[in-house]
């Protein structure tokens, strides 16, 4: 690990203004911003990340970790814990698939250190990104390549990607805030904003290195989850090669709203199969207003994993990506709410 | 190099009884709330800083690079934490910060101030007796080379306190941190339940 200087902000202003230079998500920036470390600590030890200044905003949790449930929905404060997350009862209740992608993430450890706002930023577990031995890869250097697009690509996006990148989107509760329509609350040097956690994770574009919306210095304060009639029919299923404590090769967060059979709203989330926290609306707009048969949902799912890219050894992930929103759906078509 | 006002003993059992007899004499560490931002680490790479282990405070200056897992075993000599990958893959370096279970590779050493750290040393009771996870886990024969075992107790600990160890099922899932390429994962489980029934049955 290469020296630094470690810094502590007491509170988001002192933050914004230390981390103007962040430049956040841009892997080369000077400075990074500190929280549960899970991230940030693994990928200064790897030699991915750099930082001159690492800036702690772990005080800030007396302020931004609350987690509030009324009738407009939830509001997460950025600092919780993913753990605090999993257990509120409130999240438990009514938005299962919050709950359920946070309990199938990482480790009981992972989940006590890693933060919301964190773990929606983490980095792609791409291997060539994660080994600096390997000179290509366009994130972590820009223009340098990617070693992944004719290398070991079993676990590499197949949805969202372009000649410059492959990596996948590694996590799972963006997936679940971004099939629910969620908000993130920025703070930043020039105040305040709201945008929809969708627009935080920028395409590839050729210029991977880039990889979201955050202004230098902008940092994530709370997610605003809107109330409706789909989140207590939901949940995140998650496919991945060992039961536990492993990433998705493909996963789906769902949340229905029925009518008998029939479907009045769908949200559909896809993980472990795309760039960034995908949303499959197309699938949704196909289901609405049928009766959810297997055969709808089969249609519908055919339709999310239109356009998938494969790479020879992803090649099996549009058709498991298929049937894990086939059963997604019929599961949460079972639910009893 | 690192200056540290600990009482420094090579062997387990010493140091035992210097994080025992720390306990009575230990100033409750409060929060730091410092009300400006301030640069904790010195030009020259080193940070000066307090950490709260098993009831003690310890003076040290570090390389600010210095993890908490390294603070503890390389200058403490509190080696019962395990270093396995230094990852945050594999669980052996589990330890308690304010009662929650973390994994001390993955945490700065100078992030960790104002914590209440606790490490396996710090577990069993002033007498020496041991922690009733410790027992099961002796009882059960919950390992082989026992390497992971230290992150094990630690992970399980919190496991039965989180109320996440009521089936074999929910012990499985919520201990699927903590690697154990012996595979001793059959016993461990028995080893949980049994030191689950037994802190249920002290209240």
């Amino acid at each position: 690990m290469r020296s630094f200087s470690y810094e502590r902000a007491s509170d988001v202003a002192e933050a914004s203004r230390a981390g103007r230079e962040t430049g956040q998500g841009q892997g080369d920036a000077a400075a990074q911003y500190l929280a549960g470390g899970t991230t940030l600590i693994d990928l200064m030890k790897l030699d991915v990340l750099r930082p001159e200044r690492v800036i702690d905003i772990t005080p800030l949790r007396a302020r931004y970790s609350d987690i509030q449930a009324g009738p407009d929905g939830l509001r997460l404060g950025a600092l919780a814990t993913m753990s605090a997350a999993a257990d509120h009862s409130v999240v438990l209740r009514d938005y299962p698939v919050l709950a359920e992608s946070l309990q199938l993430a990482a480790s009981a450890q992972l989940r006590n250190m890693a933060t919301l706002g964190g773990n929606v930023l983490q980095r792609t577990r791409c291997t060539y990104y994660r080994d600096p031995s390997w000179a290509a890869c366009n994130k972590r250097t820009p223009g340098s390549g990617c070693a992944a697009i004719k290398g070991f690509n079993r676990n590499h996006a197949v949805l969202g990607v372009d000649d410059s990148c492959i990596a996948q989107y590694p996590g799972d509760f963006a997936v679940a805030l971004v099939a629910l329509d969620a908000q993130a609350e920025l703070s930043g040097p020039h105040g305040q904003r709201i945008v929809s956690v969708e627009s935080l994770h920028r395409p590839p574009n050729g210029a991977p290195q880039l990889e979201n919306t955050l202004a230098p210095g902008e940092l994530i304060t709370a997610y605003r989850v809107p109330a409706g009639a789909w989140t207590r029919r939901s949940l995140y299923l998650k496919i991945r090669d060992r039961e536990s404590y492993e990433f998705a090769i493909a996963s789906a967060a769902v949340a229905l709203a029925m009518d008998g059979d029939v479907v009045r709203e769908a949200r559909i989330g896809l993980g472990g199969m795309a760039y960034r926290p995908w949303r499959a609306r197309e699938a949704e707009t196909l289901l609405v207003g049928k009766p959810l048969t297997e055969g709808a949902a089969e249609q519908a799912a055919r339709a999310a994993l239109t356009g998938a890219v494969t790479h020879g050894d992803n090649d099996y992930k549009p058709e498991l990506g298929r049937r894990t929103i086939v059963r997604a759906l019929m599961q949460a078509k079972a639910m009893e709410v | 190099m690192n200056n540290t006002n600990d009482d420094r003993g090579p062997s387990r059992r010493h140091l035992l009884g210097a994080a025992v007899a720390g306990v009575a004499a230990a100033p409750v560490m409060t929060q730091q709330a410092s009300a400006q931002p301030q640069t904790r680490s010195m030009p020259d790479g080193q940070s000066n800083l307090t950490l709260s282990v098993n009831g003690r405070d310890h003076h040290l200056m570090l390389d600010t690079r210095t993890t908490l897992l390294d603070a503890l075993r390389e200058h403490l000599h509190l080696t019962g934490s395990k270093k396995g990958c230094d990852h945050g893959q594999c669980g052996a370096c589990t330890v308690h910060m304010d009662g929650k279970r973390v994994l001390s590779c993955l945490t700065l050493a100078v992030a960790a101030e104002g914590v209440a750290i606790r490490t396996i040393e710090g577990l069993a009771g002033p007498d020496g007796t041991l922690h009733p996870m410790q027992q099961a886990f002796i009882e059960h024969d919950g390992f082989q080379c026992g390497y992971c075992t230290p992150g094990q107790i630690m992970s399980a600990v919190a496991c039965v306190k989180e109320g996440h160890a009521e089936s074999d099922a929910e012990i499985r899932e919520y201990m699927s941190g903590n690697l154990c390429r012996c595979a001793a994962y059959p016993k461990i489980v028995l080893a949980i339940k049994q030191a689950r029934d037994q802190t249920k049955a002290l209240g």
